[in-house]
């Protein structure tokens, strides 16, 4: 009795937020950010989309007292990600694992090229991402609202690095899938890009696409980036009162 | 062409304006425009654009006075936490001279010193020295940590906003040019400083925060806002007012102008001393 109560409750909660909820082929979830929400890092974020909750802190440029991974002439960005336990539906053992060692090296590397790392050589910008809810692209969630935090923590940087997904489910090629369409779709195709001048830093894919589907999924998400970087700079604007 | 205003608020990647021109502090030159690096106020002078930052770290210089804590002590120096991503030192001939003694018995972990910066090396070691005036170890007190950047803003012009806080709350403030602000006087008083200093901090980048600090010390204070005594302040600050926010960038360029030490020296009763080099001279001639 109670599973089937639970059942319907998942599936209509899933739906809302689902293509079958009337979601367009290139529409975005409902998302709000909101920079500068923890009162002891230098700099941070908290990003909703859809069913996501995200929280970035950046902390630095701070000493680095790792010496073997000190650079003589550059900043060294160290990211870390991190899922909340009860972020997913079934409890998720607490620690790092395979996927978000993969995401944290991912996150950096997909940040650092935005950053003036050669103005803090010797010292360490460090970027934690917390996932406090999943539902499907917590990566680009979790890239996102980092790069909002370190603007907040006054890094310099070349520009905002914005992320987002597009990818194959029930045959047609989505913007911003969602878990049900991440898990039961064909293809997954997280990108992050730096908006001003359209370099891709991040590019990674699952599944199977063929040329066309692929190159109509990266506009895709590149038009989806664009929508939310915009959402990134109304962020920072809202905090000094704009 | 330009795109953005004088004190517009700007975010990284802004293009602010084209080839014509220069790009100042906070900016950065890509295809021939200027773009804006920092989350910060633009500054425009003549053909050069720089962004202020509302956030940011404090970077050493040479001959900055800044507020540290002792963390280690090694054989012959103390290792210095002075707000920033590099940790500053201080030589313990600086202190003693040729003469041997023991480091701890003067200086111990967790003491916190005012200092100046004497030289911060390629490989960003930071030399710092005690050689100045009112330069020494705090007693008591307590310590606030602003952003850097908003140092000048907390001074006011002329240090009218320091001096007004020192004088409403008779405690005696000291600013460091890394952020660090020393207060004591009064446990109740310290409170309505930080109170105040935190305020300032937050509201830095707004226009008419003079008047608002006055008005807040006052309601602190239990007083009317009416009863402030220097009218002769009231009348300097009016006059600041029509640049509203753009004080943080005027004050901007008085630390550029290199007399930033001399305005926070000011917030301590020492004269201020433009002439760098001449009061270090002095000094050394003092010490000798």
């Amino acid at each position: 009795m109670i599973i089937i109560i639970t059942n319907t409750n998942l599936n209509s909660g899933t739906e809302t937020s689902g293509r079958a909820n009337n979601r367009a082929f290139d529409e975005l979830r409902n998302m709000k950010i909101e920079a500068g929400v923890l009162e002891r890092a230098d700099g941070s974020a908290y990003l909703e989309i859809g069913g996501n909750k995200v929280l970035a802190a950046v902390y630095g440029p701070r000493e680095l007292f790792v010496r073997r991974l000190m650079q003589p002439n550059k900043a060294v960005l160290r990211c870390k990600y991190n899922m909340a336990p009860f972020s997913v539906d079934d409890r998720k053992r607490p620690g790092p694992d395979r996927r978000s060692v993969e995401i944290s090296k991912i996150a950096s590397e997909a940040l650092t090229p935005a950053v003036f790392l050669e103005k803090f050589p010797r010292s360490t910008i460090d970027v934690f991402i917390e996932v406090l809810e999943a539902e499907g692209g917590t990566r680009c969630a979790g890239i996102t609202a980092a790069s909002v935090a370190l603007a907040d923590a006054g890094i310099p940087m070349r520009d905002m690095v914005v992320a987002c997904a597009a990818g194959k489910s029930d045959g047609k090629v989505v913007l911003d899938l969602s878990e049900i369409e991440d898990k039961e779709g064909e293809a997954d195709l997280p990108i992050a890009i730096m908006p001003r001048t359209g370099e891709i830093t991040l590019l990674q894919m699952d599944g199977h696409l063929t040329e066309e589907e692929f190159e109509q999924a990266l506009d895709l998400a590149i038009n989806g980036c664009k929508i939310i970087s915009e959402e990134q700079k109304k962020a920072i604007k809202n905090r000094y009162g704009d | 062409m330009i795109f953005v205003e004088d004190k517009e608020i700007v975010i990284p990647g802004d293009i602010l304006a084209d080839e014509e021109y220069n790009s100042g502090r906070g900016t950065f030159k890509e295809n021939n425009k200027v773009c804006s690096s920092l989350v910060g106020l633009v500054a425009i002078r003549d053909k050069k654009i720089s962004v202020i930052p509302l956030q940011s770290k404090y970077i050493p210089k040479r001959g900055d006075v800044v507020i540290g804590e002792v963390t280690d002590i090694r054989f012959s120096m103390w290792n210095l936490d002075i707000n920033s991503p590099y940790s500053g030192f201080l030589p313990a001939s600086d202190v003693f001279g040729k003469e041997k003694r023991e480091l701890n018995r003067t200086f111990d972990v967790g003491d916190v010193l005012f200092l100046r910066v004497v030289d911060v090396d390629e490989v960003k070691k930071v030399k710092l020295g005690l050689k100045g005036r009112g330069l020494g170890k705090f007693r008591g007190g307590i310590l606030i940590n602003i952003t850097p950047t908003k140092v000048p803003r907390l001074i006011g012009k002329k240090g009218s906003m320091i001096n007004m806080i020192k004088d409403e709350t008779r405690c005696e403030v000291i600013v460091g040019q890394n952020g660090v602000v020393w207060v004591k006087g009064d446990p109740a008083m310290e409170r309505v400083a930080e109170k105040v200093i935190n305020m300032i901090e937050e509201q830095a980048h707004t226009s008419g925060l003079t008047d608002r600090v006055r008005e807040m010390l006052a309601t602190l204070l239990g007083r009317e806002p009416e009863i402030s005594e220097d009218s002769e302040l009231e009348s300097e600050d009016t006059g600041s007012e029509d640049t509203g926010s753009g004080d943080i960038s005027e004050s901007e360029d008085i630390v550029s102008e290199d007399t930033e030490s001399g305005d926070v020296s000011e917030s301590e009763e020492t004269e201020p001393d433009q002439e760098n080099n001449e009061d270090e001279s002095d000094l050394s001639k003092n010490e000798g």
